[in-house]
């Protein structure tokens, strides 16, 4: 059915797309529980670049990754000293640049769940003698945990799918950065590749669709479960 | 001893609370909507820092602003049982329980896990999720889930205001229960007199955020502050007694109170059991001669000690009766007739049956120490 080189694709897409959900999730939590918990003053602000990626395109964001962690950037030059890890035209880098860019999906979806959450049973655990992080752990995090799934899945589809900001950043090479929609690219910059092409964007719509009805199907279940 | 005295100021309101509650027992605390019952309760509990003051149980110092004490609600040993239950929805009813008692420290266990679920009718329960539970159901889970954390003081608020009367019934045994088998002092917070009668040694009336009055379920009785609480039709005697025998049939039983005895019907009651009876001023008649040729079984010689217009249509007597005192509601009209005066010899007569429903059976068994 697929290529070699189709499937390579595949495969790297699904690998990128579920770093960057792994690399997502604990920022997302941690970035959810400061938008609606912690009172500061720079709150609005940071809630605004949260969502940056969503209304930015996203070549710019693989510009200012590429600025950041590019070979001669401050992050980057700093990683590949300390680490020798290297991130730009790397599959790494592909994984970075789709976490920056499906973050405020993950965050939307994990802050609604917490903000979901019923005032007082933390106080409750705190009467049962739970002290704060053993609060987060045993009540906060598993009453958030059908909006970690969605967002956790959301994020994985969009993931599956992202193009500008990893083009920029991690450039179109075939087996180390060429995701799906990279792949989809050059076939139709071909001439003989529209067969190519159909078949990479019917895979595509199958796993977005796929992930989306995934991820509603296993919010409801826990839904149910937490009787929300 | 439970003392508090402490400061807390929230935009208008002001709660300024001074008292003493004796431990072990049960002290309700009692108050309108608004009187600051909650606050008071969250700042003993540790989830309200008070602006200023002392809160100590049995010389354990909990918070302390001249000294810069404030111990936090996790190590304070509070059980608090929430007006909403608040059972953790991602736990079964057992892992609700379990959440305390996993918690508590191993050396102040008193309240065993299996003991606690037979004394709540829990059982049945165990593997059930918290939304299929009904409200009774919740606050008894609730209930257990505290007192399994081994708490030092346990903090009713009102747990029973959420459900309607019948569903109350479900709930109030149960307290009733934990009270008589374990030595843990609770504090109740309600509005219902009914349940502070029935379950507290002790009241602390709250009113506009200051204590208006404290002290026994009888001493409070009479006092004029829980008078204007509870309305007109509540207002009478509260007097704890003994029964001293039961009759075989008719469930008639004869209570001593000091060296009066009064007959009551006590259908199930027990000799030397101890019972609380509510004597309604509105069912207590006076007379200014011994009575003859009544079915009033119950007539007590004493002397007028107070008589108080409570409204254009009815006066409130106070009569004392060997060391207790009873309230009667007269008529203006009947003062005027019988020329009632402070000091004067009256005999009180109530009725039996009248005291029926007012006669709350108290516990005999003695608790488990902590």
């Amino acid at each position: 059915m697929l290529s070699a080189a189709e499937s390579e694709a595949l495969v790297l897409s699904l690998r990128v797309a579920a770093e960057s959900v792994l690399l997502d999730l604990p920022l997302a939590i941690a970035l959810s529980w400061l938008l609606v918990r912690a009172r500061f003053a720079g709150r609005p602000l940071l809630d605004a670049f949260v969502h940056l990626p969503l209304v930015l395109p996203p070549v710019v964001i693989g510009y200012v990754l590429l600025l950041l962690f590019g070979i001669h950037g401050p992050i980057g030059s700093a990683l590949r000293s300390a680490f020798g890890i290297r991130l730009a035209f790397t599959s790494g880098g592909a994984a970075l640049a789709t976490a920056v860019m499906s973050l405020p999906l993950m965050v939307r979806a994990i802050r609604l769940s917490l903000e979901a959450i019923t005032p007082g049973l933390e106080d409750a655990a705190r009467t049962l003698g739970a002290g704060a992080l053993d609060r987060f752990v045993s009540v906060t995090l598993p009453l958030m945990a059908p909006g970690i799934l969605a967002g956790a899945v959301t994020a994985f589809a969009a993931g599956l799918g992202e193009f500008g900001a990893v083009i920029t950043f991690a450039g179109n090479v075939p087996g180390s950065t060429q995701t799906l929609p990279l792949a989809l690219y050059s076939a139709l910059q071909s001439p003989s590749g529209e067969w190519a092409a159909a078949r990479l964007a019917g895979l595509s719509f199958a796993l977005g669709f796929g992930g989306l009805a995934l991820a509603e199907l296993l919010a409801r279940r826990l839904r149910r479960r937490l009787g929300q | 001893m439970l003392e508090v005295d402490i400061r807390i100021r929230r935009g208008a309101f002001a709660l300024e609370a001074r008292l003493g509650a004796p431990t072990p027992g049960v002290t309700a605390l009692f108050g309108a909507s608004g009187a600051g019952k909650t606050t008071l309760a969250l700042a003993l509990a540790g989830l309200v820092t008070p602006d200023d003051g002392r809160i100590a149980l049995d010389g354990e110092c909990w918070f302390d602003a001249a000294h810069g004490i404030a111990v936090p609600a996790e190590r304070r040993r509070i059980g608090y049982v929430f007006q909403d239950a608040r059972l953790f929805p991602h736990l079964s009813v057992a892992g609700n329980l379990d959440y305390g008692a996993r918690r508590a420290r191993p050396l102040v266990r008193y309240a065993d896990r299996d003991e606690v679920v037979a004394l709540l009718g829990l059982k049945g329960l165990l593997e059930r999720r918290v939304h299929e539970l009904s409200g009774g159901e919740r606050q008894r889970v609730a209930l257990g889930r505290a007192l399994l954390a081994q708490p030092a003081l346990l903090l009713l608020d009102e747990p029973l205001a959420a459900m309607d009367v019948a569903r109350r019934e479900e709930v109030l045994p149960y307290l009733e229960t934990l009270r008589d088998r374990y030595a843990i002092p609770m504090l109740y917070v309600s509005h219902q007199y009914e349940e502070v009668l029935r379950l507290a040694n002790h009241i602390v009336l709250l009113a506009d955020g200051r204590v208006a009055a404290a002290g026994t379920p009888a001493e409070l009785g009479t006092h004029p502050s829980l008078q204007a609480l509870i309305g007109a039709e509540a207002v009478g005697a509260v007097i704890d007694a003994t029964v001293a025998t039961v009759g075989p049939a008719s469930g008639l039983a004869e209570v001593t109170i000091g060296r009066a005895r009064l007959r009551v019907s006590l259908p199930g009651a027990t000799p030397g059991a101890q019972v609380r009876l509510h004597v309604l001023a509105r069912d207590v008649i006076l007379a200014t001669h011994p009575p003859e040729g009544l079915s009033v079984r119950n007539a007590f010689a004493g002397h007028l000690l107070e008589l108080k217009a409570e409204a254009a249509d009815s006066v409130l007597a106070t009569v004392a009766i060997d060391g207790m005192r009873i309230l009667a509601r007269i008529s203006p009209a009947a003062v005027e007739e019988l020329k009632l005066a402070p000091g004067m010899a009256v005999w009180a007569l109530v009725k039996a049956a009248s005291l029926r429903r007012q006669a709350y059976r108290r516990g005999e068994s003695a608790p488990v120490p902590l």
